[in-house]
């Protein structure tokens, strides 16, 4: 082969290689996409920024006592104790209730009900439960379930406004989130793990109490460990259940009066701070109470993802 | 065939020509007129054969032929598919599998089941194992019976110190060997096997088709296969099925021989049956 | 192909092969476990029902006040000058127009925001971006939405709408672009759950083609998502409608609200509406038919999520349904 055929040929190849110039509207794009992401990103550095701003002076001032005393009329005394006990009392309430009737509806609704129209009808009942706004669920609580409480004779001075009411519309409320994420973490357990497992001569309830049920558990506790985060940061359903009243409740009583008695919670005192006319409480106690939220969220954010890379194995 | 011509069983030699039994060649299954449907359709119609105590019976066939769905009848894994549907006879010492004082669970204790995809609980070697007797509450000796178990798998000396490892350590072909061993540990009477070295590689097809050919001494084995040769190598009788669609338009198992595995492949009766052997049809 | 002649073997000989046991005995199964099998079926269906209760009683207790209020009240009060429940102007327009003014800033501000994060993590971002800021994305989406309220009056209402129009501390714009923020991550969420259900094989045969990753996204996968982005937008129109306190604690408006369509006043949604009447005073229950209208609003407001969700999940289904 000569020089001369062969190099025309390598430039022309060469030059069509090369390829178009990326045009400026392929960029823009791009770049417009990028700046979406980017400013979700910064809303949250503003919000934080915000919050660690506002309660600054609080964390240097007061530091853990703000954590460790009631709240008080008065904004240097001020502290969220009570909401803190409120909003875990509420938890607990919530993963009493909830967390096993929703898995074991989900089990049901997986592993037992036949594959029929009416299951069907239910899965998606169930999902558009999870969509209904919490405030909705605070009528349900209001209309329903504090007349309830009360009419069992667990209403107390609250009038059946108090925690177990708030709990239980919490509970009802995440209900639906925590079967549908045991729905999810039972669906993805391989089914020859089923198959196996009858195969040996394994009744329905062996199957799934000692082979599906350990499988799925690591997504189905980070499921749980997030629902329950949620529930602990919400706050419209809780003012329509009376979470306000217990403002000013003195605590230290017995764990009955505290579930029946008046109450509040700690995103309930980030709400009431915001709205006082006195600027210290909007513009300092709220965002140290924020922070403590954050920082309990945070926490048990954090939990999820240690149980979830704890426990990950490959099928 | 070699294979049929040197089984153990010295009373089946000249039982190609006279298939009555006599004596004490038992009938461990008996399936007359099976037909099972998914919905409205059926996936496999009319088989009639008898599986027989310590052989090993393979059922071949071309996909779809309904040759898994006929193994799973055998141990009511068909009752875990909502719409399957089973009609005919299958009578297993005697007494009707899908009688009404039949508990399915308790066929399936006696009636262990390998599958074709290596299929280990995500737990230890040890659990996978104690699992079926655990649940049975029969472990007088749950030790004794993993290591006896595993031996009978011939996997125990690869796996004695790692009893506590997880099982997805192991290979394709332990873990198969791990699934016998523990459909083992439920000391069932038979080993119903379903394309058990279809996902395995040729080394641990060897072992796997070793290992039945040892077991069936104590357990009597059916195992569908889609490997011919498999079934030549290690199988006693062979039931031939294939898909029929001028019954009903569907795509439709129908068996079309069962005889002796030496007779299936040197001489068969139906033309058919030659045809897939020798590799004109498949 | 012959077979024996005693089809029916006796259970004897089944027993002389080596068990204790007659088939028949064998294969009956032990009683207690199949009863304890019953129980624990019972018992999921139990939880199964309550969970389906707990739906029915929602709609019937909405209803059942609902119903009260709808045939108490003066139908002239539900057509007036505004929303003030404790005097007994039930204007429905007011707070059904300020639910979709802030719904529909919510959404100016989610849409861009949402898609942008998702298209760009999903499409652009190398592996190692997105692994970093997928997380933070959702932590964005696990800040309760009191702290977003929060937000919204001290900060975007000074800092965004204020400094850009003459403007009431307490308006529906903040209020609104609160709401877009939360709303946001839901939007990106279901946005990349759509975009990654797109078969690598068509962005390969794009490739193929010789097109550049921009037009791959752009002709190819974007298209073939957009039934689940679809379904993004109207889930997240359905959850800023029913956002409560970002509403309550920036849109101002706190007792009662005229008919006004102005963002950048103070409004009232119908969510906003509700807390506002619940947390007035204790007495909700005294004050004429303001009890019974929290149930009207509560009904209309579950309507109208009900629908949207039921018609975005036709579209997320849509999406799994094709791939």
């Amino acid at each position: 082969m000569t020089a001369d055929t062969t190099t025309p040929t390598r430039i022309a190849v060469a030059a069509k290689l090369q390829g178009r110039r990326v045009g400026w509207g392929e960029s823009a794009f791009q770049l417009a996409t990028l700046i979406g992401l980017l400013l979700s990103l910064g809303v949250l550095v503003a919000l934080l920024a915000d919050i660690v701003a506002g309660a600054w002076s609080v964390v240097t001032t007061r530091g853990a006592d703000f954590v460790s005393t009631p709240i008080s009329l008065s904004a240097d005394t001020a502290g969220v104790l009570n909401g803190i006990i409120g909003s875990v009392l509420l938890t607990i309430v919530v993963a009493v209730v909830a967390i096993p009737l929703g898995i074991a509806a989900a089990v049901y609704l997986e592993e037992y009900a036949a594959d029929t129209r009416p299951t069907r009808f239910i899965q998606t009942n169930v999902r558009n439960l999870a969509g209904v706004p919490s405030i909705v669920y605070g009528l349900l609580g209001l209309g329903v379930i504090v007349r309830l409480v009360t009419a069992l004779g667990a209403g107390g001075s609250a009038n059946g406004r108090n925690i177990i009411a708030g709990g239980l519309t919490l509970a009802v409320l995440v209900l639906p989130i925590v079967v549908i994420t045991t729905s999810e973490a039972l669906r993805a357990v391989p089914a020859g793990i089923r198959e196996a497992a009858y195969g040996v001569g394994a009744t329905q309830w062996e199957v799934t109490r000692h082979q599906v049920l350990p499988a799925a558990l690591p997504a189905i506790l980070t499921g749980t460990v997030l629902t329950l985060a949620r529930a602990f940061g919400e706050t419209a359903p809780l003012l329509l259940v009376g979470a306000a009243t217990g403002f000013f409740a003195t605590g230290g009583q017995g764990l009955m009066e505290q579930l029946s008695g008046t109450y509040t919670a700690l995103p309930v005192v980030v709400y009431s701070w915001s709205r006082q006319p006195d600027g210290a409480f909007r513009d300092e106690l709220a965002p140290a109470a924020i922070l403590v939220l954050l920082v309990l969220l945070l926490a048990a954010n954090a939990a999820a993802i240690i149980i979830r890379n704890r426990s990950e194995r490959k099928w | 065939m070699t294979a049929a011509e040197t089984r153990p069983d010295p009373e089946s030699v000249g039982a190609a020509a006279t298939p009555q039994r006599q004596g004490r060649e038992e009938v461990v299954f008996h399936l007359d007129g099976l037909s099972v449907h998914y919905g409205e359709f059926p996936a496999v119609k009319g088989v009639g054969l008898d599986v027989r105590r310590n052989e090993i019976t393979a059922l071949i066939g071309p996909s779809g032929c309904g040759k898994s769905t006929v193994l799973r009848s055998l141990n009511r894994m068909n009752d875990l598919i909502e719409i399957a549907k089973v009609s005919g006879l299958v009578e297993y010492h005697g007494v009707d599998l899908y009688g009404p004082a039949v508990d399915p669970v308790e066929v399936r204790r006696q009636i262990g089941m390998v599958f074709q995809k290596p299929n280990p609980f995500p737990k230890s070697i040890y659990d996978n194992v104690a699992f079926g007797p655990r649940i049975a509450k029969t472990d007088d000796d749950l030790d004794g019976l993993v290591e006896q178990s595993l031996r009978r798998a011939v996997l125990w000396d690869e796996v004695r110190d790692k009893l506590d490892q997880s099982a997805y350590a192991l290979s394709g072909g332990q873990q198969q060997r791990l699934c016998i061993a523990r459909a083992i540990a439920t000391s069932p009477d038979v080993l119903l096997m379903d394309e058990p070295c279809s996902a395995l590689d040729p080394i641990a097809t060897l072992r796997i088709e070793e290992l039945m050919v040892e077991l069936k001494s104590d357990y009597s084995i059916v195992i569908v296969t889609h490997n011919m040769q498999q079934a030549a190598r290690v199988s006693d009788r062979t039931a031939f099925f294939t898909v029929d669609e001028s019954v009903t338009g569907h795509r439709t198992g129908i068996l079309v021989e069962f005889d002796q595995t030496g007779k299936i492949f040197t001489n068969p009766s139906n033309p058919k049956t030659e045809d897939y052997i020798t590799g004109r049809f498949g | 192909m012959g077979r024996p002649v005693s089809r029916r073997h006796s259970i004897a000989e089944a027993a002389h092969g080596g068990r204790g046991l007659s088939a028949s005995v064998m294969l009956a199964g032990d009683p207690r476990r199949r009863r304890k099998e019953a129980r624990v079926r019972g018992f999921l269906f139990a939880a199964a029902a309550a969970t389906v209760l707990v739906g029915v009683a929602i709609v019937l207790a909405l209803i059942g006040e609902a119903w009260n209020f709808v045939t108490q009240v003066e139908f002239s009060k539900l057509w007036s000058l505004g929303w003030f429940p404790r005097r007994d102007f039930f204007d429905v327009r007011t707070i059904v127009l300020g639910t979709i003014i802030i719904a529909g800033i919510a959404m100016v501000v989610a849409t861009p925001l949402g898609l942008g994060a998702a298209i760009y993590l999903s499409e652009y971002a190398s592996p190692r971006t997105r692994r970093i800021l997928k997380p933070i994305v959702e932590i964005l989406a696990g800040i309760p939405s009191v702290v977003l309220g929060y937000f919204a009056l001290t900060w975007i209402s000074p800092n965004v709408v204020q400094r850009l129009f003459t403007a009431n501390t307490f308006n529906m714009a903040a209020a609104g672009i609160g709401v877009g923020v939360l709303v946001t991550p839901l939007v990106a969420a279901v946005t990349e759950d759509a975009l990654r259900a797109v078969p690598v094989s068509l962005r390969e045969a794009s490739y193929g083609l010789g097109a550049r990753r921009g037009e791959t996204v752009r002709k190819v996968v974007l298209p073939a998502a957009v039934s689940g982005i679809v379904a993004a937008l109207i889930l997240g129109v359905s959850r800023a409608i029913g956002e409560t306190m970002v509403v309550a604690m920036a849109a101002g408006a706190t007792g009662g609200s005229l008919l006004q369509l102005n963002p950048l006043e103070p409004g009232q949604t119908m969510t906003a509406a509700m807390t506002a009447l619940a947390i007035g005073s204790d007495q909700v229950a005294g004050s004429g038919l303001a009890f019974q209208s929290l149930f009207f609003v509560g009904l209309l407001l579950f309507a109208m999520t009900l629908i949207l969700n039921v018609i975005g999940d036709r579209f997320v289904r849509r999406v799994r349904e094709k791939y």
